[in-house]
């Protein structure tokens, strides 16, 4: 679905990204760990044209994606969830999930999506007219979420989803991230949470100053010791 | 008080209907700063602009023609000022941006002066607008009765247009965050691109309102009123419309009020008329000192 070749990336005079060869299957949970400032958010920004990228290329179900304007990639099924969560904390939910469809005119469908939406976090029906900044931290995360799939995304990206959640939520999160690839939406996940990605992820990469060191199965990487050394530590002592 | 309203009647209709044409123009101000965290220097100039194109349309056309051409070329004018001098800088410092703004303000005065070789240009009488009315026994024209009316029905078309369209939608997503409204696919450009057009066609009635109280349109005459509808912005809270709004009517009334000489609260405001432009900017330095946002601004200024 997704395929990344030699992907070349600089940030502010620093090379980001240095040749990252990446396969996203259809339908699959892919997840890319690695440490802070490994560029796994300079990825996904590249992925939808946020950051211009120096060469490579980012093939899309046979298009190129690299050099299009950001609303093409969205038009071309692909969404994000940005880092943080980027909710507009004074627009109501009902708005956020609106303007999640901005590209859209089918207003019939739009509000079919949006009772789909409900149906995955009731939390939000219940909470439709108030605004989203005044939503916890994991109802503004589900939120983000919503927004994202009101876009009708094939191809979901997301950045950091349980940063700053609080571990019961983080759990809520990650089963609505199955759910929602069961559904047929293929996710491209970051996480420095690598044991619960590992965990979901039927793919993973790890991502090292800028290059793809290691690449297997969720399970594989789970299991290797120096990833357990590298990036699980406790994580995975109190899992 | 009666007698306060008897005696001032004229004052305060006249404070009104400049605190409409101060607003017309603010919330061009307001509504570029919510955007893009600009103070559009030219916006008082383009309101000039406005106030030549209907002296020069008029001599050949129609006025009901010039109107419209007046109202249509200025939104095109604000809409290449941003094409041309701010959108190249949308990356650079803001304050490249803002020298910018008050190259495109010098520009503008000089072509205006370059046309008008520099001598005041008399504005034609629109004759719907200098009809004088009779109100409570005192005599204005048309326009100052029209305009706080016609400001209103404008204002409330923008909030609804901002409130209940997808565009205004657009307009209060880019406000907050440029990134995440490019993810939700909206592209900024064009909406910075109807918030100038707005903001210009605004200005533009504004200025036909404004000049029709006033003999005639020279290349400085942006200068006070842009200046006035900006304190007004300040006042009200840069970014806020509402606030825009009734900033500009209170520094309309305040200011006409004081040239009524009347005694306001037992001070006697006889010969205060010369100090009616220094009352609107003192008000700047004392919002500034006791409440930097305003009236309705926003409690963080910086973006992030």
């Amino acid at each position: 679905m997704l395929k990344i070749t030699d992907l070349h990336v600089s940030y502010g005079g620093i090379k980001a990204l240095r040749g990252i060869n990446i396969e996203v299957p259809d339908g699959k949970i892919v997840t890319l760990i690695g440490a802070n400032g490994a560029g796994k958010s300079t990825m996904l920004r590249t992925i939808c044209s946020l950051v211009k990228a120096d060469s490579g290329s980012i093939n899309f179900d046979g298009q190129e994606m690299l050099g299009q304007p950001i609303y093409s990639i969205l038009e071309a099924g692909i969404a994000m969830v940005p880092e943080g969560r980027k909710v507009f904390a004074d627009m109501t939910v009902l708005e956020n999930l609106k303007i999640g469809a901005y590209l859209r005119k089918d207003s019939a469908e739009i509000q079919k999506d949006i009772e789909w939406v409900y149906s995955l976090f009731p939390r939000l029906k219940e909470r439709h007219w108030q605004l989203a900044g005044t939503l916890s931290g994991g109802e503004q995360q589900m939120l983000a979420v919503g927004r994202a799939l009101m876009s009708r995304p094939k191809f979901l990206m997301m950045d950091e989803p349980s940063l700053g959640l609080a571990p019961i939520v983080v759990q809520d999160i990650f089963k609505i991230i199955r759910t929602i690839n069961d559904q047929g939406v293929t996710v491209l996940l970051i996480e420095q949470n690598a044991n619960m990605a590992l965990k979901i992820a039927d793919l993973a990469y790890v991502l090292e100053t800028g290059q793809i060191t290691r690449f297997g199965t969720g399970a594989e990487l789970l299991a290797d010791e120096s990833i357990k050394e590298a990036y699980l530590g406790k994580a995975q002592a109190n899992a | 008080m009666v007698e306060f309203l008897h005696n001032n009647l004229a004052y305060l209709i006249n404070g009104i209907s400049v605190g409409g044409q101060y607003a017309l123009i603010a919330i061009g101000y307001t509504m570029v700063y919510g955007i893009l965290r600009l103070i559009n220097f030219a916006h008082g100039d383009v309101f000039m602009i406005a106030g030549l194109m209907v002296v020069y349309m008029s001599t050949v056309l129609p006025m009901w023609l010039t109107i419209v051409l007046t109202l249509i070329m200025t939104a095109v004018l604000g809409f290449f000022i941003e094409r041309i001098a701010y959108r190249p800088l949308r990356s650079a410092p803001r304050m490249s941006v803002m020298i910018s703004a008050i190259g495109v303000s010098y520009l503008l005065q000089n072509c205006a002066l370059y046309f008008t070789g520099g001598l005041a240009q008399s504005f034609p009488s629109i004759s719907f607008l200098t009809k004088p009315v009779n109100i409570w026994g005192t005599s204005v024209i048309m326009a100052k009765v029209i305009t706080p009316f016609l400001t209103l029905i404008l204002i409330f078309l923008l909030l609804f247009l901002i409130k209940k369209t997808k565009i205004g939608m657009a307009m209060r997503a880019v406000s907050k965050d440029f990134e995440t409204s490019q993810l939700m696919g909206i592209r900024i450009n064009l909406v910075i691109s109807v918030t100038f057009i707005i903001g210009c066609l605004l200005a533009a009635i504004g200025s036909i309102l404004y000049f029709t109280c006033y003999p005639s349109v020279q290349p400085t005459s942006g200068g006070m009123p842009g200046l006035k509808a900006f304190v007004a912005a300040v006042f009200g809270g840069i970014g806020s419309i509402p606030g825009a709004v009734i900033g500009a009517f209170i520094i309309g009334i305040c200011e006409n009020i004081i040239k009524g000489g009347a005694s306001i609260f037992g001070i006697q405001t006889n010969g205060w008329t010369t100090f009616s432009d220094a009352f609107s900017f003192a008000l700047l330095i004392v919002i500034l000192m006791i409440k930097p946002t305003g009236l309705f601004g926003e409690k963080s200024t910086d973006k992030v």
